[in-house]
């Protein structure tokens, strides 16, 4: 089902998976660097200055792409042919909803509490604690990759994005909180 | 590994011969230039043994004059001697206003966005003013390393911009300089010291000069060197040191404020040999010849001193902790401090540095040198002098690249720190029915309004099929290089059209004023431009001739077949004649490509190979 010629994981000799260990993925990155960058072509025809931009611009890309969980399953999705990126992808878990309505609201009368630092860190430790139970979830349902567990991935790719964008908002907040201090 | 090894023409393919390369400081007060010889990097003085190069232009009716007899001139003609050109560098006529009131140059009204100042020499933009600098660094490191340079890397502030980056690297090409890569300033003094061959960690540069300061929190990682913030105070230097004592002097020797110019400089002078003297004493005498005929004598004790200069300092230090807040560290989690610039020989700089960074900050090289000697030892490399060198620095891009929406608001495309190179496809639409063009504004800051941030360029996608409203589907693709420069590429995607890209660079200078530029200082040189074309395209013939040469007694069994064999050596064939054979420089560019068209399967099976091969003793299931 998935297409091997040519992913990011085969690029850096990696098993398609979505558990995958950062000190290799990492330790890869700088292998492939090492041959494709175009400090290495500095003094050669610009031929394959160009060709060196491009591998390197790509490997960036992988490693981006791979290293970031959100990313990482999005990019997973695509290989088994389903798209997530979308923003029409949401979800109908009510619950899901429910509670991230609520973070919202915390975050957004966390300013008035007693001490409105320790309170955004709190509730930023809750929001992580959240997107790591997804990547928990998304690596057993990457494993069992049938089409039922692949469509629940999905879900959680979008619960994902939302768990970060709120994420992403608690840490505005506290650096308009320090700005302020 | 370099995948080819290059030689110059009428040069063996050797892998251990040795290319020349240079490094090259291009500084706000001073540049220099330094290369790597018998292993060591070393900063080259110029004939009279002086290494530091005022960053003074001074254009005469006879010439150009560079450096100290230019500075020496500064005071008689204010108006054709231009220093510190570092600040108008890639700034347009708009930012001008910001920066105007304290330069004494008269500006040219020009239809270009690029300022041009008013010259006997005729309008000079601050590209042509740098490359001045940089062809006379050039010269010596030819002069001294005995032949032409093979490349340079030149240093830049970590806060350039896409414009100031680009507009560095225009001048380098109007001096003629191959740029192997422009490399962060606080980057190269980190690889001076051989913090790059450390596993990992945050690190700090503290650059200190004459009228600037700079600070920059680098965070080593794997072999990517990300510079994580920079900050400083760009009017906060070791001339508000001298001033300090100047001051201090007047007040003991009873000078009022009516003193003339003469006797304020001479003070200055004197403090600042007083505080360079103080780095080795205790103490100093200090005589002053008063105007009135008297001579007045003191003494300056170090701990005065650092009286009078430590509420500077102390600025400094907040700078530094602005700037660690912006990259999210704490002062006890820097492990290195690198000390750049030469008011950092002042002792009281370099003990409240340690006791703000709880480390003892590193100074074994000399501050003024250390930049230039890091870009050398970075050239050398580049030039492939190291074929075994793992040394790979990975940069980031200092500032995000946003286009303009609605609202004049920013929508980010590469976030800053992202690794570079990089690239970032947007996809746009047409909102009128018909429409075949669409303009497209290009950013550079953190800022969420346009007003507040950079702006680049303005880009005009032309030959978009004409459809109705929303039909079309425009992906430009952004891409930045490995110098941190943009480049941009425009297709539409519903009919497979190539739009056309139009780049007005908002401050730089348009390709065609390069050109033009080039063409009319070769002019100058006396040069025939035909045969200076014709010999550069020899000279890459012949790098493209050995590179290929080179690649097919390494790898051609393993990835050509008999018959794909002969197609690259009859292409190495035509090319060698042509070269050999050719009048004019054309032939042999239209030769180059053709000869890449007819190989590039073998270039691209190369560089795959490569990729297997760095990959090839890892098993898939050493990771299960």
């Amino acid at each position: 089902m998935i297409d091997l010629s040519r992913n990011y994981f085969e690029l850096f000799g990696l098993p398609v998976g979505y558990t995958l260990d950062p000190a290799a993925l990492a330790g890869r990155y700088r292998e492939l660097q090492r041959v494709v960058h175009p400090d290495r072509f500095a003094s050669a025809p610009e031929q394959e200055r160009r060709l060196a931009l491009q591998r390197a611009t790509l490997v960036n890309e992988a490693f981006e792409t791979l290293r970031d969980p959100l990313r990482r399953a999005q990019y997973l999705l695509t290989l088994h042919g389903l798209d997530s990126t979308q923003e029409t992808a949401t979800t109908r878990d009510a619950e899901f909803l429910m509670e991230q309505m609520e973070l919202r609201e915390a975050l957004a009368s966390a300013a008035e509490a007693e001490d409105p630092g320790a309170r955004l860190d709190e509730l930023m430790r809750d929001i992580r604690k959240m997107i790591d139970a997804q990547v928990a979830q998304l690596a057993v349902l990457f494993e069992e990759a049938t089409p039922e567990s692949l469509e629940v991935a999905r879900e959680a790719v979008s619960k994902m994005q939302f768990l970060n964008k709120l994420y992403n908002e608690a840490e505005a907040r506290e650096a308009e909180l320090e700005e302020s201090l | 590994m370099a995948l080819l090894q290059i030689a110059e023409p009428g040069e063996s393919a050797v892998p251990h011969e040795h290319k020349l390369a240079a490094g090259i400081d291009l500084g706000t007060t001073n540049s220099l230039v330094a290369a790597v010889r018998s292993g060591v990097a070393e900063t080259l003085p110029d004939e009279e043994g002086r290494h530091l190069l005022p960053s003074v232009v001074r254009y005469t009716p006879e010439g150009v004059v560079v450096g100290e007899a230019a500075r020496a001139a500064a005071a008689e003609d204010p108006h054709n001697t231009i220093a510190s050109v570092k600040r108008l560098i890639g700034r347009g006529v708009e930012d001008l206003k910001t920066l105007g009131d304290r330069l004494p140059y008269e500006f040219v009204d020009t239809d270009s966005v690029v300022p041009r100042i008013k010259t006997v020499a005729g309008p000079v933009s601050a590209v042509e003013v740098s490359a001045e600098i940089l062809k006379v660094l050039a010269t010596r490191a030819e002069k001294t390393l005995g032949g032409p340079l093979t490349g340079v890397v030149i240093t830049v502030p970590a806060y350039f911009d896409d414009a100031q980056r680009q507009a560095t690297k225009d001048a380098a090409k109007l001096a003629g300089l191959h740029v192997f890569r422009l490399l962060n300033e606080p980057t190269a003094a980190a690889v001076a010291y051989g913090l790059d061959r450390e596993a990992e960690g945050v690190h700090a540069v503290y650059d200190l000069g004459g009228g600037t300061f700079d600070v920059s929190i680098l965070r080593l990682n794997k072999g990517v060197f990300e510079v994580m913030a920079t900050g400083g105070d760009s009017a906060l230097g070791g001339d508000d040191f001298d001033r300090a004592i100047a001051e201090w002097v007047m007040q003991q020797a009873g000078i009022g404020n009516e003193a003339s110019p003469n006797l304020l400089r001479s003070l200055m002078d004197k403090a600042r040999t007083a505080k360079e003297a103080l780095a080795q004493r205790d103490a100093v005498e200090i005589e002053v010849a008063l105007p009135d005929g008297r001579h007045w004598q003191g003494q300056l004790d170090r701990a005065t001193m650092n009286r009078l200069i430590e509420p500077l300092i102390r600025k400094t230090i907040s700078a530094c902790r602005r700037t660690l807040r912006d990259a999210g560290v704490r002062p006890e989690e820097i492990e290195d401090v690198v000390m750049v610039g030469g008011s950092t020989r002042t002792l009281r700089v370099r003990e409240l540095v340690g006791e703000f960074f709880a480390t003892e900050p590193l100074v074994d090289i000399d501050p003024d040198k250390v930049v230039a000697i890091g870009a050398a030892l970075q050239a050398d490399v580049l030039a492939g002098n190291k074929p075994e060198d793992e040394m790979l620095l990975l940069d980031v891009i200092p500032l995000s690249l946003g286009i303009e929406t609605m609202g004049g608001l920013v929508e980010k495309i590469i976030p800053r720190n992202t690794t570079i190179p990089v690239a970032r496809a947007q996809e746009f639409t047409t909102f009128k029915d018909g429409q075949t063009a669409m303009a497209i504004h290009v950013v550079q800051g953190e800022r969420e309004l346009v007003a507040d941030n950079r702006s680049l360029a303005r880009f005009e996608l032309r030959g978009i099929p004409p459809m109705v409203a929303g039909a079309a589907r425009i992906r430009v693709t952004f891409s930045v290089d490995a110098d941190g420069l943009l480049h941009v590429e425009a297709e539409e995607l519903s009919q497979g059209v190539k739009a056309s890209v139009e780049v007005k660079p908002s401050y730089g200078l348009t390709d065609e004023e390069i050109a033009g530029m080039l063409e009319s200082s070769i002019e100058h040189a006396g040069e025939d431009m035909a045969a200076r074309r014709l010999t550069e395209q020899r000279v890459e013939a012949a790098r493209v001739v050995e590179a290929l040469q080179s690649a097919l007694a390494g790898d051609a069994d393993e990835l050509l077949d008999a018959a794909e064999r002969r197609i690259v050596e009859q292409a190495l064939q035509d090319l060698q004649q042509t070269a050999e054979n050719a009048t004019d420089s054309e032939t042999i560019k239209r030769a180059i490509e053709q000869l890449e068209k007819s190989c590039e399967f073998y270039v691209e099976r190369r560089m795959n190979s490569n990729i297997r091969k760095a990959m090839a003793g890892h098993k898939v299931d050493e990771f299960e």
